[in-house]
């Protein structure tokens, strides 16, 4: 047990500083293991995702068992967006690639980088967006809570902080009770703390909830210490898969060696550095609006 | 010392001193026979005759007549304006449609079609109405065309992520996010309107401020002219301060307005 509360010491550090949300002691390991038997929620086959001529994303195989965090690093431009859209049902599909079966869970909900929460809507109503039922309000509220934000039920998005934001998305994510909860550098834009702290908020949320979890990021830190297992994308290829059995608590030990290994895999560059993280900020410009079913052509 | 100081910095600030300055000028040449009566009244007459007309309810009857017409002429532009924008930035067929139509509109000045409008609707209240309807339409369409075109396709991704369908996307995230820019064109056509109904006014009208204007000319009774000017300046004031309390309701989420 001492060894859990020191894998997540930093984050306890961060805690010790303010009224703790959760104790990281609560968060139980994942029950995933990936042993047979479990239909998978995700299944890619050959899946392949094209632009014009270039392929983004080539023959790709996934499966994701219900429950599991898996982490997808990459470099910018690699795919990860491309890949978690598709997972997400946002982009329409070609149809007509030979071979390829796309299977996506019906319950899905994303977590963007940049909120996305609309400005205009007071913060329980941003968390409700879209849900049917006469309790909408009550369900939003004790989203809310879980997120810690229940005294900020009525307040406008722009006055929110980035922690606040992100933690109204994740709330807002999560009132869907999804199978499959994605995420796309959902911490980039945050400050190292606020980071370490809505890391515990997620693990604690998803032990909670039980969804099946893709989290897209450019911190190979960040997925040792959340995921069960690593997928590293380049040019729309899986290239290494790292399974993560060690508990979430006794980490920090593997993490040099694992974290040498993962960023072989990434090319020379440092993952994390302050210029990817503003090649993150460049990726998605404020696109305007069109008609058109397909908003990104 | 420092008293008389404060005081010079004060007046060197004050804003109202000029204006102040003029008004008294004018009084004063008003007064000498410098200015006659017939080329500009003076502002104590201005003011008197404004009571005057007031009490014998000359005014507000005439008033009552071009607000009448302009906020019928403003009701129909801007809701043509609103449904023509929704179509054009909603649909591509729709902006295939209309947009070229509008921007062939837009190169005519409407003033210009005042004679065409007289033989086509005489010289009653419909000419009046029209003029002002149509003038205001293409500020209203063109400012919500480009509001709906302009909101951010992440956040629509984000809705439709969260599986709401096409109509529950417009409704939540892309006419709220259009709803500024509408407020900018609804603003820009109640200053035109304003400026529609004074020339529109000028075809023949029986009654109204333009009517009140033409027969204060054949007598030249400019004190009634300058009232009437006022009642004009009031009516954009009071436009002008109408989509500003719209704004500040509708637009309560923004953070200017969120700090206050
Ligand atoms: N709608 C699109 N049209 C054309 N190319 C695209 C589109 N979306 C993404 N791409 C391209 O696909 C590649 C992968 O993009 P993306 O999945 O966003 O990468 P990542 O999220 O890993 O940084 C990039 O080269 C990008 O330019
Ligand atoms: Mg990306």
């Amino acid at each position: 047990m001492n060894a859990f509360v020191s894998a997540l010491g930093v984050a306890g550090f961060g805690f010790g500083l303010a009224r703790p949300l959760f104790r990281t002691e609560d968060i139980p390991q994942a029950a995933f293991t990936g042993s047979a038997g479990t239909q998978p929620v995700v299944r890619l086959r050959n899946f392949t995702r094209r632009f014009g001529d270039n392929d983004i994303i080539k023959d790709l195989s996934l499966d994701i068992a219900p429950g599991e965090f898996v982490s997808l690093l990459g470099r910018s431009g690699s795919g990860k967006t491309t890949l978690l859209r598709t997972l997400a049902g946002i982009d329409q599909l070609h149809a007509d690639i030979a071979g390829q079966e796309i299977r996506i869970p019906p319950t899905r909900a994303v977590v963007f980088q940049d909120a996305r929460l609309l400005p205009w809507k007071r913060v329980w109503r941003n968390v409700a967006l879209g849900l049917k039922g006469l309790d909408i309000r009550s369900r939003a509220e004790t989203a809310l809570r879980e997120v810690g934000l229940d005294h900020r039920l009525e307040a406008w998005p722009l006055t929110l902080s980035g922690g606040e934001a992100q933690r109204t998305a994740l709330a807002r994510a999560l009132v869907r009770d999804p199978q499959l909860l994605l995420m796309d550098e959902p911490f980039a834009a945050l400050d190292a703390l606020t980071r370490l702290r809505v890391h515990d908020l997620v693990l604690r949320l998803w032990s909670v909830h039980r969804p099946a979890v893709m989290l897209v990021t450019h911190d190979v830190d960040e997925a040792i210490a959340l995921s069960d297992r690593i997928l590293v994308l380049d040019q729309g290829r899986i290239v290494a898969e790292e399974r993560i059995d060690t508990p979430r608590g006794q980490r920090l030990a593997l993490t040099a060696d694992l974290r040498e290994k993962l960023l072989s895999f990434l090319g020379t560059g440092r993952i994390g550095d302050d210029a990817d993280i503003a090649e993150v900020f460049a990726d998605k410009p404020n696109i305007p609006f069109s008609p058109d079913e397909d908003f990104r052509a | 010392m420092s008293l008389s100081k404060s005081i010079t910095r004060s007046l060197s600030r004050a804003r109202w001193l000029s204006p102040l300055a003029l008004l008294l000028l004018w009084e004063a040449g008003s007064r000498s026979g410098i200015i006659p009566a017939r080329t500009l009244a003076a502002p104590s007459t201005v003011i008197e005759t404004l009571w005057q007309m007031v009490v014998s309810g000359e005014l507000p009857s005439n008033l009552l007549v071009s607000a009448g017409r302009v906020l019928l002429g403003l009701a129909i532009g801007v809701s043509s304006g609103i449904i023509l924008g929704l179509v054009s930035g909603l649909s591509r067929q729709g902006e295939v449609a209309i947009d070229p139509l509008m921007q062939i509109k837009r190169t005519i000045p409407v003033v210009a079609l005042t004679p065409l409008f007289i033989v086509w609707f005489g010289i009653g209240e419909v000419p009046k109405i029209a003029l002002i309807a149509f003038a205001t339409v293409f500020p209203v369409y063109l400012n919500l065309y480009s509001g709906i075109r302009g909101v951010d396709v992440r956040l629509v991704d984000a809705a439709r992520s969260f599986g709401l369908s096409r109509l529950e996307q417009i409704w939540h995230v892309v006419l709220p996010g259009a709803l500024p820019s509408l407020l900018v064109g609804l603003r820009y056509a109640l200053s035109i309107s304003i400026i529609l109904l004074v020339i529109a006014e000028q075809i023949n009208a029986s009654a109204g401020l333009g009517y009140l204007i033409n027969n204060a000319r054949d007598f030249m009774r400019t004190d009634i002219i300058v009232v009437c000017l006022l009642v004009y300046a009031v009516l954009g004031l009071l436009a002008d301060g109408a989509v500003r309390a719209l704004e500040a309701g509708a637009l309560s989420w923004r953070p200017a307005l969120v700090e206050q």
